[in-house]
């Protein structure tokens, strides 16, 4: 911002040195209530959470300084692996799926003008708008043996409903849930990048003979591909960090969904169950080391498309 | 400029104020979020966490009649809810109440962690005649006494009569003639079972284990870094083998309990058989969707060995005093006394359905005699429940019992639903488990 630097002639440098102090001190003053929530509920938890990590509490004989012995252990643990090959599966399956409904949904509502297109914007993004553990609690009755639809549909058909919430379906069941939740999201990300587009390129493709689906192949996806980098890399630090829709179906589900299914439930169970807060924290942070190495990793793979200098 | 600075104060002054909002709480939380009235203000306050159904009337009932000492009661959540919150509490040094309320299973796990203060030094010993052998063995841990007994779960048997009647059956009195009533409904061809095993049973599960005389673990508080573990006895490994028989042709249900799905077949007729603790007929009575026509009845549990009966619990709390306790003879006094008259129990029996450990009403005739509506004018504490409390001599729960129960439910999930393993397996491999996360826990195998 130099607005106020063009006007300043040299001979007032000294005043107008002060000048720009005092704003930047005013600005402080603005920033400051944010910053101190920010370090006291954010920073300062951070750095205690990894001190606690650096401790062993055992039930029988308390707490002592171990260092780093307890990271070496996180990373070694069965349960923490298992539960992180867990969430990278279903990123692998998730993202996809994510990307695919909020790209194609994008991608024609982006060429429809009508009326019909606003109103589907606001349905898909409806479930967006829904807390994440109101839907999940609501899919959890609809999934319910009992008390969901899926007995009454099948009877239509004559066969007999799966169930949802067993160990070989939950899988799936929970794919679903998120991406009925967040695809609405990531299209409107999506869509606001193919709203950016100027038109007339459109118009040059069709003059060189391009039909609807080379224009969005080879034209659209290309363009908004750093959208399409932006929404994959929160998707990849949101499944990773996959919590919440497993905990609210574990009270239907408690024998298909153990309490170290994710490595974030793992952390909760630890540290509530267990009463194992030190080791807790390590997981805490293993798990966001992982995330890091996972994010960064993507985003410098991707660097090309990715739009970021 | 002027307005700049005038700005930068007016934001200031907003936030300050703001903050200030944010009153500190070191000492008045407690008074500030009573649930119930405070009868005498000036008196001394002990903060309490209970989750009875109807506490309300028993902490006026207290309030009314102690001069001295006044409750301030909230409902911090249920079970699990509750602990995970007193958890946090004892580890981060504050926030836990005066008085909490506990099922015995979790005693030692917050007993271990210097949580619970030693009621044997605050008149623990005036209370002892009144309360059983079994529900005293329960709250202490060789000489120290952990917690003041309030309600227990002697279990029993709940069969729907008419259920039985219409397929020509007789309530069992034993397991082989349970396994025999099983399979004389499913053959009827009836649309439900006799009954559900949960896996996700918890203490249920460890009591059908113990009514087949397995003993799982031998802990003292005394040795804190002592403990036995035998949780693949062959008792244990002949009652998970005798259900998984069941569960494999179709006889019982393996639904987990405490589900949406479960409460509503628990009354809709689905399960016969409700294999219940004392506090099982408050519970069915609070379930949406029940069956008009339904004739509940209790008997005893069936037995393995007709001529050798053995009764088990399942749950029951008590209280106890924790470590944050500002005034802990107060405290103690609220722990023995607030369910220690006749008028308190006369509530928590008639409008909370609990069963009494305290011996003046648990041996008084108006419990015995009481015909409960229900159960169509029985006498379910003569018939069943008395018996049942009487016989019980108490367990021995581990110190990380939470993670103990985890793991128990998913092995017993490996065996009745996924049939991924035997029993005997299951209850080795669950050996195995346990043994490894006590030695890492740093404690000592017995």
């Amino acid at each position: 911002m130099t607005t106020h630097a063009v006007a300043a002639p040299p001979a007032r440098t000294g005043r107008h040195r002060s000048g720009i102090e005092r704003r930047q001190r005013v600005g402080w003053l603005f920033v400051a209530p944010f910053l101190v929530i920010f370090a006291a509920f954010l920073i300062f938890p951070l750095i205690y959470a990894f001190g606690m990590s650096l401790f062993s509490s055992t039930l029988a004989t308390g707490t002592k300084f171990v260092g780093l012995d307890n990271y070496l252990k996180a990373f070694t643990d069965p349960l923490f692996l298992g539960g992180l090959g867990r969430v990278a599966l279903y990123a692998l399956v998730m993202i996809p799926a994510q990307l695919v409904v909020a790209l194609v949904a994008a991608l024609l509502l982006d060429n429809l003008a009508t009326w019909l297109s606003k109103a589907s914007r606001l349905l898909i993004f409806a479930p967006y708008a829904i807390p994440v553990v109101i839907g999940a609690l609501m899919w959890s009755f609809l999934y319910s043996p009992r008390f969901g639809p899926a007995g009454t549909i099948f009877e239509l058909f004559g066969l007999d409903a799966p169930n949802f919430l067993s160990s070989g379906t939950i899988f799936f069941s929970l794919v679903n849930v998120v991406t009925w939740q967040w695809s609405g999201y990531y299209m409107i990300v999506i869509y606001a990048a193919l709203r950016s587009i100027d038109p007339a390129i459109y118009e040059a493709a069709r003059i060189d003979g391009a039909n609807g689906w080379q224009i969005a192949t080879r034209i659209k996806v290309p363009m908004i591909s750093s959208s399409m980098i932006m929404v994959i890399t929160f998707a990849l630090i949101g499944t990773l960090q996959f919590f919440t829709e497993p905990t609210v179906l574990r009270s239907v589900a408690s024998g298909a969904l153990p309490a170290d299914y994710t490595p974030n439930m793992y952390a909760f169970a630890l540290a509530f169950s267990y009463s194992q807060f030190n080791y807790a924290s390590t997981i805490a942070f293993s798990l966001a080391i992982v995330v890091f190495i996972g994010s960064f990793g993507f985003l410098f793979l991707t660097r090309k498309q990715n739009g970021l200098k | 400029m002027k307005s700049k600075i005038l700005a930068g104060v007016g934001i200031a002054a907003v936030a300050a104020a703001a903050l200030t909002g944010c009153s500190s709480s070191d000492g008045s939380s407690a008074e500030a979020s009573c649930t119930n009235k405070i009868v005498n203000e000036d008196a001394t306050q002990v903060s309490v966490w209970a989750w009875y159904p109807a506490f309300e009337d028993v902490v006026d009932e207290f309030n009314n009649t102690h001069d001295d000492v006044q409750i301030c009661w909230t409902n911090a959540g249920q079970g699990n809810d509750e602990y995970t919150k007193f958890s946090t509490a004892i580890e981060s040094g504050s926030g836990a109440p005066d008085v909490i309320m506990l099922e015995a299973e979790v005693l030692s796990s917050f007993s271990i962690r210097d949580a619970l203060v030693d009621l044997s030094e605050y008149g623990a010993a005036d209370v002892k005649d009144n309360y059983t052998e079994g529900a005293w063995k329960d709250v202490s841990s060789g000489d120290s006494v952990y917690a003041i007994p309030v309600d227990g779960g002697p279990m029993g048997m709940l069969y729907r009569k008419d259920i039985l009647d219409q397929y020509g059956i007789a309530a069992p009195t034993t397991w082989d003639e349970f396994g025999a009533a099983a399979q004389k409904l499913k053959d009827a061809g009836a649309p439900g079972v006799l009954a559900n095993f949960p896996p996700n049973g918890r203490a249920f599960t460890q009591a059908m284990f113990a009514q087949n005389g397995s003993v799982p673990f031998v802990y003292d508080n005394a040795n804190p870094t002592d403990i036995g573990i035998d949780v693949n006895d062959q008792g244990s490994k002949d009652v998970l083998a005798y259900w998984e028989d069941l569960a494999s042709k179709g006889l019982v249900n393996v639904d987990e309990a405490f589900t949406a799905d479960y409460n509503t077949k628990l009354v809709d007729g689905t399960y016969a058989i409700y294999l219940a603790a004392a506090w099982g007929p408050g519970y069915l009575q609070g379930l949406e969707g029940s069956d008009e026509s339904a004739q509940w009845q209790a008997a005893p549990l069936p037995q393995w060995d007709a001529a050798d009966p053995v009764q088990v619990n399942w749950g029951g709390s008590t209280f106890a005093v924790t470590s944050q306790a500002k005034d802990k003879e107060a405290a103690a006094t609220v722990a023995k006394d607030v369910f220690g008259t006749e008028q308190a129990w006369k509530i928590g029996i008639e409008k909370a359905a609990l069963f009494p450990l305290w011996k003046p009403i648990l041996e008084s005739d108006y419990f015995r005699d009481l015909e409960y509506p229900f159960f169509g004018g029985q006498q379910i504490n003569k018939d069943v429940f008395l018996d049942a409390a009487a016989g019980y001599k108490g367990f021995t729960f581990s110190p990380f019992q939470n993670y103990a129960y985890d793991q128990l439910q998913q092995e017993v999930t490996a065996v009745v639903v996924d049939a991924s393993k035997d029993s005997a397996t299951a209850l080795d491999d669950l050996q195995a488990t346990l043994e490894k996360y006590a030695t890492e826990q740093g404690f000592t195998l017995q």
